[in-house]
Parts: C-alpha cells; sequence; structure tokens
C-alpha cells in the first residue's frame, strides 16, 4: 500500500526540518522530498525488519533482555548512562529517572558538542533568539567556527541566507554574511566576507573585536593572522545591523580554549545589543542533543556530565563526562541510548566500552551496538513513533509515529528497565 | 623525522552520508581514511595526490591517503570518524571535551606510496 505523509520532521540535525514530505510503500519510505541529502538517507535507508534484541550475540525475548540488562545495572558499582541525542525528550526523562534510582552518571553527547557552550551559557548568559526570528529579521549572518553548508545542508535555505521573511523580504540581498573559520569551507564560499584565522586564536580575535566594539583603542595591527583594521569594519558592521546573529560551532569549543572562546562570543553578542538587537545560536549537530541539555536541565538542574552517587545530582565536566571517565576506567557499566561513543570518542576512552558490560538501545546497527552484551533495536523516533524533539534554537517539535513498526520505543524499553530495577 | 603540523578533525557531508549507509560502509571507510593537505606544503614535502602518509600524534598513529585540501599552509584536516579517534588524545582540560582541533602532528610518507597506482 503507498501514501504520501506530509510535515515529516527529519530528526538527523538540529535543523528538525519539519517540512518534508514522504512517500512509502508499505512499511518502507521510497522518496523524502525537500530533504538534504543526509536527511534522504537517513529517511529513505532505515531498516524496517523488526528485530529482536540480543544477549550476548544470541537472539531472546524482550522481556529476557530487559532482565539482564537490568541484571547489569543493579550489580555496577559505578554504571553510565550516555548518548540521548537521537531519541525523544520522553525517552530522555525516564533516562534521567534511572540515572537517580540507580545513582549513576549520566551524560550526553553535549560533553564532546556543545558542553563548553553550556559551561559559558552559565558563566556569561545567552542573548538568543528563534530560527523563525533569524529568517524574518536578520540582516547579518555571522558564522563563526561552523561550516553549516556541510554540516547542515538546509539551514541556508530555511533559516540563514537566502529565505525570504518578513523584513528580509529580498532574501539574500537583504543580508550581509560574514564567516570565520581558519579554512575556506562550502559556507565560507557563500559569505561576502571571510576572515580566515590562524588555528587556536579565536579568543584573541574576539577579545579584541569586543575592544573594538566599544571603541577602545587597540595596540596590534594584526591578531590571529587578521588586520585590526578589517576587524574594525566587522565592529562597525556589528554595530550598524538591524538584527544581528552569530551562529557558532565546533571551532570555537573543540578548540584551544574551549569554553573561554564561546564565552567571549557571548559577551561580544551581550554588549552588541547596547548598540543593536543581536543574538547568538549554537550549531546543535544531533536532531535532539538541545532536547538533552534541556530535559536533564528541567530535572537535575545541569545540562550534561551528572552524577546522582551521593542521592542527589552533581555536575562535574570532566568528572562526570563519559570521555574521561572510560578513559579514567571509573566505570563498570553502561547504558548507551541511541548514539555510538564507541565510534566517536578518542580511541583511549572509547576502549573501555569493550571491557565493561555494555547495554544499547539503538534503532541501527553501530559499532557500540557490535561489541555490547544487550542490544534493543528499537524504534526510529520520528518514523516508529511519535515524541518530540528541541530544534537547535530550544523550539519543540512534535515528531509524527509514521509506521506501526512493531519495534518498541526507547521510553518503553527504559520504563521496562526502571520497573525492573525498582 | 617528519613534517611538524597541526591537524584538526570535523564533519564532512560525505562522511555524514557515509555513516548512514553504515560505518562498515566502503563509502563511510572512504570518506574518513583521508587526510586533507594544503597544496604548497605537499609539493614542498614532495607529497603526492592520493598517496599514502603516516600521521603521528601523542595519542596514536595511522596510515591514511592525502587530498588536496583548501587549507592554509601548515594545516591538515582528517574527517571525525575511526582514523580521527586514533589521533585525538583523551585530555579534556576539566570540560568533558578532548582537543578535536589543534592537535600538534607529525606526518612521515610512507614507503607504500601512491595508492592509485
Amino acid at each position: 500500500m503507498s501514501a504520501v505523509v506530509e510535515h515529516v520532521a527529519c530528526t538527523f540535525c538540529g535543523c528538525v526540518c519539519d517540512d518534508i514530505v514522504v512517500e512509502c510503500e508499505g512499511s518502507e519510505i521510497i522518496k523524502a522530498r525537500r530533504a538534504c541529502a543526509v536527511g534522504r538517507g537517513v529517511l529513505t535507508g532505515r531498516d524496517s525488519v523488526v528485530r529482536r534484541p540480543t544477549v550476548r550475540g544470541r537472539e531472546v525475548e524482550w522481556q529476557e533482555a530487559v532482565g539482564e540488562a537490568a541484571s547489569i545495572l543493579e550489580q555496577a558499582d559505578s554504571p553510565l548512562i550516555y548518548g540521548l541525542s537521537s531519541t525523544s525528550i520522553e525517552a530522555q526523562r525516564r533516562a534521567v529517572e534511572l540515572a537517580d534510582w540507580l545513582g549513576a552518571v549520566i551524560d550526553t553527547t553535549s560533553s564532546v558538542c556543545h558542553g563548553p557552550t553550556g559551561l559559558a551559557m552559565q558563566a556569561v548568559g545567552e542573548a538568543t533568539c528563534t530560527l523563525g526570528e533569524v529568517r524574518d529579521r536578520a540582516d547579518l549572518i555571522v558564522f563563526w567556527g561552523c561550516n553549516p553548508a556541510d554540516s547542515h545542508p538546509r539551514h541556508f535555505g530555511r533559516f540563514s541566507l537566502s529565505p525570504k521573511g518578513a523584513l528580509t523580504p529580498n532574501g539574500r540581498k537583504d543580508r550581509t554574511v560574514v564567516v570565520v573559520d581558519v579554512r575556506p569551507t562550502r559556507t565560507s564560499k557563500a559569505a561576502d566576507r571571510f576572515f580566515q584565522v590562524n588555528v587556536g586564536t579565536d579568543y584573541e580575535v574576539l577579545s579584541v573585536l569586543r575592544s573594538l566594539v566599544k571603541g577602545r583603542d587597540v595596540q596590534v595591527d594584526t591578531v590571529g593572522g587578521v588586520s585590526v583594521s578589517e576587524l574594525r569594519d566587522l565592529a562597525d558592521r556589528m554595530k550598524e545591523s538591524r538584527y544581528g546573529v552569530a551562529f557558532m560551532g565546533m571551532g570555537l569549543t573543540m578548540s584551544r580554549g574551549r569554553h573561554l572562546n564561546v564565552g567571549e562570543l557571548f559577551s561580544l553578542v551581550a554588549e552588541l545589543n547596547e548598540y543593536t538587537r543581536f543574538s547568538v545560536i549554537p550549531m546543535r549537530g544531533h536532531g535532539n542533543v538541545a532536547g538533552a541539555d534541556q530535559v536533564l536541565t528541567w530535572q537535575s538542574g545541569y545540562p550534561f556530565a551528572v552524577s546522582f552517587a551521593r542521592g542527589y545530582p552533581q555536575f562535574g565536566p570532566g568528572e562526570f563526562s563519559a570521555v574521561d571517565m572510560l578513559s579514567r576506567r571509573e566505570v563498570d557499566a553502561a547504558l548507551v541510548v541511541a548514539s555510538d561513543p564507541a565510534a566517536h570518542f578518542p580511541h583511549a576512552a572509547a576502549e573501555h566500552l569493550g571491557r565493561i558490560p555494555t547495554i544499547v538501545l539503538d534503532p541501527a546497527p553501530s559499532v557500540t551496538a557490535s561489541c555490547a552484551r544487550v542490544v534493543f533495536p528499537t524504534a526510529y523516533y520520528g518514523i516508529d513513533a511519535p515524541g518530540t524533539a528541541y530544534r537547535m534554537d530550544n523550539v519543540p517539535i512534535p515528531l509524527q509515529g509514521i509506521f506501526a513498526s512493531g519495534r518498541p520505543t526507547d521510553e518503553q524499553i527504559l520504563d521496562q528497565i526502571i520497573e525492573a530495577v525498582k | 623525522m617528519g613534517a611538524l603540523l597541526t591537524l584538526i578533525t570535523g564533519r564532512t557531508r560525505e562522511q555524514a552520508i557515509g555513516m548512514h549507509k553504515g560505518k562498515g560502509s566502503s563509502e563511510y571507510r572512504r570518506a574518513t581514511s583521508l587526510v586533507q593537505m594544503n597544496p604548497d606544503d605537499m609539493e614542498r614535502l614532495e607529497i603526492e595526490d592520493g598517496s599514502l602518509v603516516q600521521l603521528r600524534t601523542e595519542a596514536g598513529q595511522v596510515e591514511l591517503v592525502v587530498e588536496v585540501g583548501s587549507l592554509p599552509p601548515g594545516l591538515v584536516f582528517v574527517p571525525m570518524g575511526p582514523s580521527a579517534n586514533v589521533l585525538v588524545a583523551v585530555e579534556t582540560e576539566g570540560t568533558g571535551m578532548p582537543s578535536f582541533k589543534g592537535i600538534e602532528v607529525e606526518l612521515v610518507p610512507t614507503m607504500s606510496g601512491n595508492v592509485g597506482s
């Protein structure tokens, strides 16, 4: 039986494009109109076969797998719950509940993504807006240390570069686009101005830019490989803009200075509001990584790297973050939900997952699942099951369940594990 | 002793598309097993497009295929994936975030030469 379903949300990246039209044949998606190349791959490449869970590679009944998972977690002295960026907020809530009950550490992919952004937010606050405001109002767009042309392919078309908005009726012609990066990228090729900074100098460049915005004298001619006179032009352009928005990415969070780089940008944006309206939006990678931050903050007060070991939540980046705990071998069991740390962590941290009993909830095969003790092939959120995901601007997007696939959701499996350990 | 350069890792569209075909797919392997270099650096070090080089950091070493990239001199780029993970150390400086960008790396041409030949 064929069907066409409109307003489907793609959960690949933080854009959560909810205007996708899918054509289905039986339980397969054969076309995903309006989706980018990556989103098309996610939607049409989904494995529609309902698979049974496995324990030590052997297929078992769901209840047996739940019992084994509960047994592993109950026996562990220092369990880690990790991932959560590619599942619904409903499942994320259950994961926090389970961590609380077990006295576990819970961390999300934020810690290797925009964790430093979270630290900067706590330090200096965040002047922000929605992507709808960007589309309708922004006449100056700055991309700092990010490359949405590769990582968020529809960001330009839906929000930041070419869409015609209420106060930007001519689309691209009404916007000035500035890119700051250490190398030319597909994004910089689309910009009006490109500032190529030296690796590891973002903090210095941002500090000088803050001084120039405030009209202070700067005693150097260049900073980070960029001429101060060019930065002075940028500072003036920022102050003269009607509505400016900075998007920032891993170029700031993953390089020397990390949260200090981000804090400097957030401070600059806050200070620009003395002259005009200016906002900043982190370019969130996974479809619901923003939701993971939201849910963990609602439930514990902190966005990632939270330990419930003492019976109350403690925040500890560097101490309770997954890379640190795994590399120090401080974890003796792991529950990984909707992520693949074995494929994305530094090797010395990932290899510890092979030494400890690991439980994986994931609709798709993964490197982590291939070495896990218990694997639950759960529903694809937003395709096999409804739910909610938070877009990169923290706007909640409702997700449809297109198929009644018969796969249990992450939320349902986590509920059953909670019941089993209580 | 090879050439001392600075390594950044990051996403690419090809790596993302390959990832969703499966991390065991040839597309993903190809997209994550390369190092992009500045063309002047390649000429200076007598490295040809498509040849194999070894990258060494304090965390580990891998062999990768060289590709000409739009990079400033002294900088090399490896897409996120299994090879990049070997080169990234676990130190997070109290933030939870390893240094995926700005890593000191030694680049050594390998004896196996051009993989396309």
